[in-house]
């Protein structure tokens, strides 16, 4: 029995004819930072879709901590510790900083103290959003709309709110697509920091440097397919990767 | 206060609580056109329960609240499938077919109507009329009304912080079906006379338009709609018949300029002399 928190087993989605996952496989160990990676169209979202429930998979399992999760609704799937973020940034249009963190609080309480003020009754969530209000260095901009802020900041506000209700794997779907050097790097920091927290982190990302860096293990996907996996030093200089990624070299 | 003026003051109280009702489902996203219908469940049923079975009033809209809510979750299963203007004409015909239902009751007077209730004064309906916009209120600060604006904004985020959008959809629907109902309880005990035509898609309308114009993005902007709805017609009458013509006007002026309704969060910073956040 492996001691991994997320395990995949044999995991296939079908979109039509089209073999969007076929039989992946793959495991991501307490603690780490493991990425998948491959190139446009080659699964990464469908994979993410499927482990939180936005997609059925057709065959195979999801196990989170040895628990079958795979036909759970998301909503469960959430409760039971995975929290995600998405590619193109959703964040809620009507809210702020402070009420994103807020309405992303665990969800042990009791029917009580949701329906009343959140300023009387529920201490523990101000307490809860305050702290990773300044985890992740949104102190200043609690009050702003949360989609009036600039993308980089969007990003982190999204990740707040994923990591609020105390998951035990957090996945990150391309988190420095479309940001410049200097954000991204700030990005690479958060991760590293939250993974000190103790927090498991699987992220999808196509930008190889910035996975090489930050990664301990890594999945290489094309066409549905697992092509690839191991330390990034290993997967780096494998040659299937290089195909996938350059071309097959005649 | 002239009786003319009460019945004024009563019939924006009515129109207050069917004004919440549509708020408290559009908060989740869901634009309900046939709120009249509610009114009119609980219309019928308190009068029935108060008139043929001598039950308190108040007792009576606390059983007609909780069966149009049950009533209102039932109905919103089907809707769960509807988004948007779909969801609208669903609700259209749930309305249609409420009104129909009443004009062939014979049991309570079909099309001529049902009448023998007591009249009640309009410090009662308005001691409704707070208690649920106090009420209201009080939700809108809480975590469960965050998680309602979060199906509002974007469902399938919600899903993925852990929500339960079904559960949520249904209750506010159930919600706004049982405050429909009271707004229609006492309707009937304010005017001691009730008939099919009261309830129909006008009416869903009235309350749709009373959100809208006040402010539909807070609980008191529904109370600026009610008021603004039932006395600005009777303030414009020195222009006679052109009244409803001006008031037509100024609704689309409003929606113009301020689509959010007249009240909205920053407003009411301002008038409560609350620092504005950045």
């Amino acid at each position: 029995m492996s001691n991994a928190l997320l395990q995949l087993t044999g995991v296939t989605k079908t979109f039509g004819g089209i073999h969007a996952l076929s039989g992946m496989v793959c495991e991501v160990p307490e603690g780490k930072i493991v990425g998948v990676i491959g190139p446009n169209g080659a699964g990464k979202t469908t994979l993410f879709n499927t482990i939180t429930g936005a997609y059925r998979a057709d065959a195979g399992e999801v196990k989170l901590k040895g628990v079958d999760v795979t036909q759970w609704p998301s909503y469960r799937i959430v409760r039971e510790g995975i929290a995600r973020t998405f590619q193109n940034i959703r964040l809620f249009g009507s809210m702020t900083v402070w009420e994103h963190l807020l309405v992303a609080q665990p969800h042990s309480e009791s029917a009580w103290r949701r329906l009343l003020p959140i300023s009387w009754a529920n201490p523990a969530a101000q307490e809860r959003a305050e702290e990773v209000m300044t985890f992740f260095g949104l102190t200043e901009l609690r009050d702003r709309p949360a989609k009036s802020l600039p993308y980089g900041i969007q990003r982190k506000v999204e990740m707040a709110r994923a990591v609020t209700a105390r998951p035990k794997l957090l996945l990150l779907d391309e988190p420095v697509a479309g940001m410049n050097h200097d954000e991204a790097e700030e990005i690479r920091e958060l991760m590293i920091r939250l993974r000190d927290t103790g927090l498991t982190i699987l992220l999808i990302e196509h930008d190889m440097n910035f996975v090489m860096r930050l990664c301990d293990y890594l999945y290489v996907l094309d066409f549905g397919v697992l092509i690839a996996e191991g330390k990034p030093e290993d997967v780096r200089t494998n040659p299937v990767v290089l195909d996938a990624y350059l071309g097959k070299d005649n | 206060m002239s009786t003319y003026y009460a019945s004024l003051l009563a019939e924006s109280g009515i129109l207050l609580l069917g004004a919440l009702s549509v708020y408290i489902i559009l908060a989740t996203g869901q634009l309900s056109l046939g709120n009249g219908a509610f009114m009119g469940i609980g219309a019928y049923l308190s009068s029935y329960l108060t008139v043929a079975l001598n039950v308190p009033l108040t007792l009576a809209l606390v059983i007609s609240a909780i069966a149009a809510g049950i009533i209102g979750a039932i109905v919103a299963f089907p809707a769960l499938r509807l988004k948007g203007i779909y969801l609208a004409m669903a609700t259209v015909g749930f309305g249609e077919m409420v009104r129909s239902f009443f004009l062939n009751f014979d049991a309570m007077g079909g099309s001529g109507g049902y009448r023998g209730m007591q009249h009640i004064s309009v410090g009662y309906v308005w001691l409704w009329a707070g208690g649920v916009l106090i009420a209201v209120m009080l939700l809108e600060r809480s975590r469960v009304w965050l998680e309602m604006q979060a199906v509002h904004d974007d469902e399938t985020a919600a899903g993925l912080i852990g929500l339960n959008t079904t559960v949520t959809k249904i209750v506010a629907f159930g919600v706004g079906a049982a405050v429909a109902a009271i707004s229609g309880g006492l309707f009937a005990h304010h005017n001691v006379y009730i008939e099919p035509a009261n309830f129909g898609f006008d009416r869903s309308i009235e309350f749709v338009l009373a959100v809208i114009l006040g402010g539909s993005t807070v609980g008191p902007g529904s109370l600026v709609g009610s008021l603004l709805l039932v006395f600005l017609p009777e303030f414009l009458r020195p222009i006679a018949d052109w009244r409803l013509a001006a008031f037509g006007t100024l609704l689309i002026v409003v929606l113009l300029v301020r689509r959010q309704g007249i009240l909205d969060r920053s407003l009411i910073r301002t008038l409560t002399f609350r620092r504005a956040a950045a």
